[in-house]
């Protein structure tokens, strides 16, 4: 049986995105058999972040239809094995997404696969509520400001609430936190909550802080889940969330302003 | 406890498809007067200002009891539309000439007839006297005949026990006693009991303990910052909580119907 990972925010544009595809590499690399599936219809841009928009011919919303069968509608990473992507519908209206449609997709990858990563839509709509309500994790993604803290916290809320596991009384979500874009130069300015600001808030287990970071940008404009840049920043963060996922114990990093960039500043000025 | 159901009424069909109850409501008044919508409207500005996520969604009655004898015919759709425009919901008078019933009817306003609401010694505050009603021994039979559907209430009654954090967006509530809540409760989260409520880590939300009129319930908390607190109605929003008492232990209770806060 795979696990199913949702990975969820209340406010939009928070590198929920980003980080599916992130996550989803970084299983597949440590062996993991894994799918991510993009639950944003009509938004369709995990593809893009996977640089596999290319060899899309059929979608999630085909499969639920019956228009297509899974295996049509999986595209095998070229990078790595172990991983599938399973794009959105661009054109298809949300409400496509049933519960029972979805509920038979997921049945069936849980047959042969270890993680199921669902990358939703920020909020509560209805895309977001699918991708939730099947959940066993939730990694719930935040900015580091009072506006992203505050939904996030609305968002395990309804989480706590509106899944599977909730009505049939079970075990409930396990829920993460993950900082993403985060400033350590902008924090000591007051610019923006610290880590602990956030944790205080939010009380919850804390899976990663990942920096405000060019890499990002430039890897997904290529087509490259930022994890795959070892170089970067916040490739190295992503990886070290993908090990403290999986039980590993590492410390956290990227938290303080580098202590050369007081020097260079003020070289550079 | 003011809920007060009446026996269940056999339905001779055998079908049920309902049932009807009766269940009374602490609801906040507005008592006018001054039938000068305007000058309402300035000096109601100034209160919601304050609380302004109280009034959200909360139903009012309009009470015009005390209004002066022979002031001329009241601008209900003014009135109606003010209130709705600070969120809440206007659904009633009390208290009104014929006239001024009449009015009201035509916006489809409910009137509320004395012997729904006994009549309460003139309070000073809002909401005070439908307060002084439910606390009665013996509450008036008819009292609160033509409420609307009662909150969703759990089964267990007595106390209840919360041991995750409450969050933004949610309500609890303990009808009938106590609320435990050991973790934190966010800012925009709403605890609700008829008894008292205790919270073991920072209370960031709201919290409205003896809902349904009790004038003993306390709120114990570890660590204040509430947005609101209340007991019986008797409110006291986040501005006015002074900074001393603010993230230390408190207990909150009322004294004389003032609202008390005191470091434990
Ligand atoms: N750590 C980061 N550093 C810099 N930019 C980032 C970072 N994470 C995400 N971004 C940028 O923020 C934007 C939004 O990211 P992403 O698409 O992953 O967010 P999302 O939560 O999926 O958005 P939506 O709610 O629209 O689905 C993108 O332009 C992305 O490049
Ligand atoms: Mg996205």
């Amino acid at each position: 049986m795979a696990r199913i990972i949702v990975i969820t925010s209340g406010k939009g544009g928070v590198g929920k995105t980003t980080t599916s595809a992130a996550l989803a590499m970084g299983l597949a690399q440590r062996g993991k058999r894994t799918v991510v599936i993009d639950f944003d219809v009509g938004l369709r841009n995990l593809d893009l972040i996977m640089g596999c928009e290319r060899r899309v011919v059929y979608d999630f919303i085909n499969v639920i239809n019956g228009e297509a069968n899974l295996n049509q509608a999986l595209i095998r990473d070229k990078r790595c094995d172990n991983l599938y992507v399973l794009p959105a519908s661009q054109t298809r209206d949300k409400d496509a997404l049933t519960k029972e449609g979805v509920e038979q997709v997921l049945v069936e990858l849980s047959h042969n696969h270890d993680f199921i990563v669902c990358d939703s839509p920020a909020g509560i709509e209805h895309g977001a509520t699918m991708a939730m309500y099947f959940a066993d994790d939730a990694i719930v993604v935040t900015n580091p400001e009072v506006s992203s803290v505050r939904d996030s916290d609305r968002m395990l809320g309804i989480l706590s609430s509106r899944s599977r596991r909730a009505e049939n009384n079970e075990e409930p979500i396990r829920e993460y936190l993950l900082l993403t874009r985060y400033d350590p130069l902008r924090v000591v300015n007051g610019e923006m909550l610290s880590v602990e600001d956030v944790q205080e808030i939010l009380s919850l287990k804390l899976l990663g802080v990942v920096p405000e970071s060019k890499a990002v940008l430039t890897s997904s404009n290529s087509g490259i889940p930022v994890i795959l840049d070892r170089e970067s920043d916040a490739g190295q963060a992503y990886s070290d969330m993908v090990s403290r996922y999986l039980g590993d114990e590492v410390p956290h990093r990227f938290l303080h302003p580098e202590k050369k960039g007081f020097l260079s500043r003020l070289f550079r000025g | 406890m003011a809920v007060n159901p009446n026996p269940r009424k056999t339905d001779p069909d055998g079908s049920r498809s309902f049932e009807l109850k009766a269940a009374s409501f602490t609801l906040p008044i507005i008592r006018l007067l001054d039938a000068n919508v305007e000058a309402v409207a300035a000096r109601l500005g100034a209160k919601v200002e304050k609380a302004p996520d109280f009034f959200r969604n909360t139903p009012v009655v309009i009470d015009l009891s005390d209004l002066p004898s022979g002031v001329g015919a009241i601008e209900f759709p003014l009135l109606v539309g003010l209130l709705r425009g600070y969120g809440m919901i206007p659904f009633g008078v009390r208290g009104g000439n014929r006239e001024q019933n009449a009015a009201a009817e035509a916006l489809e306003l409910a009137v509320l007839r004395e012997s729904y609401v006994r009549r309460g010694k003139s309070a000073n505050e809002t909401s005070t006297k439908e307060i002084d009603m439910e606390v009665s021994p013996t509450p008036p039979r008819e009292a609160a005949s033509s409420t609307p559907a009662p909150p969703a209430r759990r089964p267990g009654q007595g106390f209840m026990l919360i041991n995750r954090p409450v969050r933004s967006g949610q309500r609890v509530y303990a009808s009938g006693g106590d609320l435990s809540i050991v973790a934190a409760v966010s800012s925009g989260a709403e605890l609700m009991a008829d008894g008292n409520i205790h919270v073991y880590g920072p209370l960031r939300g709201r919290a409205l303990a003896g809902m349904n009129g009790n004038l003993e319930a306390r709120i114990f908390c570890q660590d204040l910052q509430a947005e609101l607190v209340s007991i019986a109605g008797h409110y006291r929003v986040s501005e006015g909580i002074p900074t001393e008492l603010r993230g230390v232990p408190v207990q909150i209770f009322l004294d004389q119907k003032i609202l008390r806060i005191e470091k434990l």
